[in-house]
């Protein structure tokens, strides 16, 4: 258990996710003779979920620091009738339209953040108020109709890396992707070790690293060699290279930006933040506008995909969304949660719903089983707080009522340990 | 001369083990019926570990050892099995329900019913019952977020004793009273001495335990040192913190000789109002001047202003600014918020570590940059080595005991923590640091090594303003002592002619002091 905890970090709670992917993507490998890890399927996987990873992106932001966002199926709707419609209406074209969506979505933004931020309304009713309005609006404009899209706008959300380079028998910009995706890893980690050799702090064993690498960078591998081998002109999708970008960019900024940092001390302790000089105020806005233009930008990629923007888009997104956060490790009290995270409780979420589906399962069982799969995440991520170390025993004798959220967020019955070694 | 009552609870050998940590080792407390008991010791000893014990919050079987209550072995399953035997537990967080009327909390889960319905005409006179037995005077129907915390306190009490209670536990009883409530309670709690109903007191203001207690156990590192008899024993303050921490305490102070400069930071005539309630003013016209290398105590009673003082002057973090003048260096500075504050040179370290001062979800090293994150950014990106580095140095220079800086801060004690927020605003290289209560919640030897980190920023030319509602501190590292009550300076003190009765003339009587 120790080394599996090395490897990962220490992060019980998302090694636990990674391995229920690997597990989930096995299970269904088997039990659909290998339907799903074909290039095809994967390509369809891709597509079918960056819109709702984008979403988790913005998601996770907003719940690290203490609020939710209900609108964002619906302000993704909207966004999309509008582009929709500048394009057809007033010709503008494919790069206008999605400038066009991206600034909508900062004034709805704007419009939401202000009264979470500066009004003080709590963010669950702003936003139930911003799901109704927003959803109202798409159909007064779209006049609940639907509203094709332009083929080259048609780009960003079914749109494939050209063919260029010698003819390899691959799609040579995959293959790019993939090598640089790896030698990153690698340049990663051994720049990692190299400096917390030189600040003396600890550094983890040889083989940890090494293992790390050869795991990833196998399935790194083993992706791109799936996505390149698809039927000609296919390739690693356009939405899924926007979602990496923004999982890269995301990610830096949230670990390790100075504004990062203020969204975890806003959500973790908000009047502390204060009192450390952080402008709690601005924090909040800027967390909301944000999701709002990612409401945006993925309601953009989903009527790109659909080649049509229409009048029930959209609907369920925010659960699925808000799903995703919470099962990648996110607390309900704000100040926890990480990107990469959220982005593997998507892609847990994704994987079960596009394995059911394969197997022929019926959306009944589907939901039920998603549905059980989020909430057994969540009593994993309790306990195992609650314990301090994970024993099945423990679990079963703990007495789980009385103190109802504080497990999420300090270990309460750690609390009189720790002081007793003062 | 052991008195001779009966014993009416005495538990043994009581061992509770904790992942990794033994928290309570073979403790042995012998209480007799109508008597004051109290269990001292610094924080983490064990003390509310071993309530929580005998209260059933940690259920009979997570424990080794017996309890014997009224001679019998008592086996309790949770909370409310030890009330049904008579045991009840007041712990320092009120468990009072705000928005419920004192009816409703004194009877809340415990209501007189007939059917499943409530008679309310009965509970309401049981209730006045009560509140005449504990000296409370209010309307039963007023709701209990309306009434002082003092009168909140008997509240509680009257819910005890309509658990035909027979032990009262008291966690901390008077942690958050002033002076005359503190001494109601005490009297109260004498009085149902003599109605028979025997009491274990937890507190660390040692001199009333030494007024009230009738014996005294002591416990240090989980284990019973020993039990004092208050009176036959001639205990005082001084042996009972020798019991505490296991050796006499030389001094509890670090010798210290100020080097004073010329004064560089003053307030005039700083005038603010309640954030909700306009024309309630909690400073009033306060003036005062802190000089380079000076602590500054700041003396008041639970309530008088200081913590309003410190943060409307932070920034304006607290309150209504109405009028008033702030001047550092020869120059007058407006600080409308508080990256202003900080900017211009003040810090604040807040009495409320846990719900103000620190977020618990963090680790070390990000709390001891977040006050002043630009310093290790770049274009708003933070360099991790250089957070790494700054967090190091500090825990060597402030001896903070932890494993490493990668530690979350939740996993500290009191004193390490209040270090790790000494350090954050350390790293913002203020002028002026305002330091709320520094040492509560901190136990004897860490308060000591708090003294000294205090002292040298003094030395480094900084000015250092105390708040503390501890005298004997304020008297012990100050250098100048300001009087406060009801919001207006009413005096000030130098070190040499500051006393705890002086102080306390001008902390209560406005009008005829200064």
């Amino acid at each position: 258990m120790n080394a599996i905890k090395q490897l990962f970090g220490g992060n019980t709670r998302q090694f636990g996710m990674i391995f229920a992917l690997l597990a989930l993507v096995v299970f269904f490998q088997v039990k659909t003779d290998g339907l799903i890890l074909t290039p095809d399927n994967m390509i369809n996987l891709v597509n079918g979920y960056s819109y709702i990873l984008i979403l988790a992106i913005g998601m996770v932001l907003v719940i690290i620091a203490g609020h939710i966002d209900l609108s964002v199926g619906s302000v993704a709707a909207f966004v999309g009738i509008v582009v929709a419609l500048t394009m057809r209406d007033w010709g503008l074209p494919w790069y206008m339209g999605i400038l066009v969506g991206l600034i909508l979505g900062a004034l709805i933004g704007a419009w939401q953040g202000f009264f979470v931020a500066y009004v003080g309304i709590p963010a669950f009713i702003v936003t139930l108020a911003g799901m109704l309005l927003f959803r109202g609006a798409n159909q007064l404009f779209g006049k609940s109709l639907t509203i094709p899209v332009p083929t080259d706008f048609q780009f960003i959300g079914a749109g494939y890396l050209p063919e260029i380079g010698p003819d390899t028998g691959y799609n040579n910009l995959t293959l790019l992707i993939g090598f640089v995706g790896v030698a990153a890893l690698i340049w990663g980690e051994v720049r990692g070790r190299r400096k917390a050799q030189a600040l003396g702090s600890d550094v983890k064993p040889m083989w940890v690293s090494v293992v790390k690498l050869v795991v990833l960078c196998a399935v790194i591998l083993y992706v791109t060699y799936l996505f390149a081998t698809g039927r000609p002109g296919t390739s690693f999708p356009v939405p899924g290279i926007i979602l990496g970008v923004l999982v890269l960019v995301y990610g830096f900024i949230s670990s390790r930006t100075t504004i990062g940092r203020h969204v975890y001390a806003v959500g973790g302790n908000r009047h502390a933040a204060a009192l450390s000089g952080v402008k709690s105020k601005r924090t909040d806005f800027l967390v909301i506008m944000n999701m709002a233009i990612l409401a945006g930008l993925a309601g953009m990629i989903f009527v790109a995909r659909s080649n049509a923007s229409g009048p029930s888009d959209g609907v369920g997104w925010e659960l699925d969304a808000i799903a995703a956060v919470f099962i990648g490790g996110a607390a309900v009290t704000g100040g926890v949660g990480t990107v990469m995270g959220s982005m593997i409780g998507g892609l847990v979420m994704a994987v079960l719903n596009n394995g059911l589906q394969l197997l022929g399962v019926g959306s009944d069982w589907t939901q039920i089983i998603k549905g059980l799969v989020l909430l057994a995440a969540v009593v994993f991520d309790v306990y195992n707080k609650n314990q301090g170390k994970p024993s099945f025993i423990g679990f079963m004798t703990k007495k789980l009522g009385g103190k109802d959220n504080t497990g999420l967020e300090v270990a309460m019955p750690l609390k009189d340990t720790v002081k007793a070694d003062s | 001369m052991v008195s001779a009552n009966p014993v009416i609870l005495e538990m043994r050998s009581i061992t509770k083990e904790f992942p990794g940590v033994k928290a309570l080792s073979e403790v042995s407390i012998t209480v007799r019926a109508s008597e004051i008991h109290s269990i001292c010791g610094e924080n983490g000893a064990g003390k509310s570990t071993l309530m929580k014990v005998l209260s059933g919050v940690y259920p009979f079987g997570s424990y080794e050892g017996d309890i014997v209550f009224q001679n019998e072995v008592c086996q309790f399953k949770d909370i409310r099995a030890s009330e049904n035997a008579g045991i009840v537990i007041i712990h320092q967080e009120l468990a009072l329900i705000p928005e419920l009327s004192i009816t409703e909390n004194i009877f809340l889960g415990n209501e007189p019913t007939k059917f499943g319905i409530i008679n309310w005409t009965e509970a309401r006179m049981r209730t006045l019952e009560l509140m005449a037995r504990v000296g409370l005077s209010e309307d039963p129907d007023t709701p209990v977020k309306e009434i002082g915390v003092g009168k909140q306190q008997l509240v509680e009490i009257a819910k005890a004793l309509n658990k035909s209670v027979k032990l009262l536990i008291l966690d901390e009883p008077t942690a958050a009273l002033n002076e005359s409530d503190s001494q109601h309670l005490l009297d109260l709690i004498r009085g149902l001495k003599s109605k028979g109903i025997s009491c274990i007191m937890i507190s660390h203001k040692l001199n009333e335990i030494e007024q009230v207690s009738d014996s005294i156990t002591i416990i240090r590192d989980g284990k019973s040192i020993e039990t004092l008899d208050v009176k036959a024993d001639g205990v005082d303050e001084d042996r009972i913190i020798k019991g505490m921490v296991g050796r006499t305490l030389e001094s509890r102070f670090p010798d210290h000789t100020p080097t004073i400069g010329e004064v560089f930071f003053e307030v005039n005539d700083w005038t603010v109002a309640h954030p909700q309630i306009a024309d309630r003013l909690v400073c009033k016209n306060s003036s005062f001047n802190v000089r380079r290398g000076e602590i500054v105590g700041f003396a008041g009673l639970m309530g008088a202003g200081r913590t309003e003082l410190a943060r409307s002057l932070f920034g304006r973090s607290y309150g209504n600014f109405v009028s008033g003048q702030i001047i550092k260096d020869g120059k007058e500075i407006t600080l409308r918020n508080v990256p202003q504050a900080i900017k211009h040179g003040l810090g604040y370290v807040t009495e409320d570590r846990k719900t103000l001062g620190l977020n618990l979800l963090d680790d070390i090293k990000t709390t001891t940059v977040s006050a002043n994150l630009a310093a290790i950014s770049k274009h708003t990106v933070v360099d991790l080595d250089k957070e790494y580095s700054v967090a190091e140095n500090y825990r060597k220079q402030l001896r903070t005991k932890t494993p490493s800086v990668d530690e979350g801060v939740s996993k500290l004690s009191g004193g390490n923590q209040q270090k790790v927020v000494l350090a954050k605003w350390m790293f913002t290289d203020p002028d002026l640091l305002i330091l709320d209560e520094p040492t509560r919640g901190i136990d004897v030897g860490a308060k000591y090594e708090i003294y000294g980190i205090i002292q040298e920023l003094a030395n480094q030319g900084k000015g250092v303003i105390v708040i503390s509602s501890e005298l004997p501190e304020l008297l012990g590292i100050s250098d100048r002592i300001y009087t406060i009550f009801e919001g207006a300076i009413t005096g000030v003190l130098n070190k040499n002619e500051a006393s705890q009765e002086a102080l306390m003339k001008r902390m209560t009587a406005a009008k005829t002091s200064a």
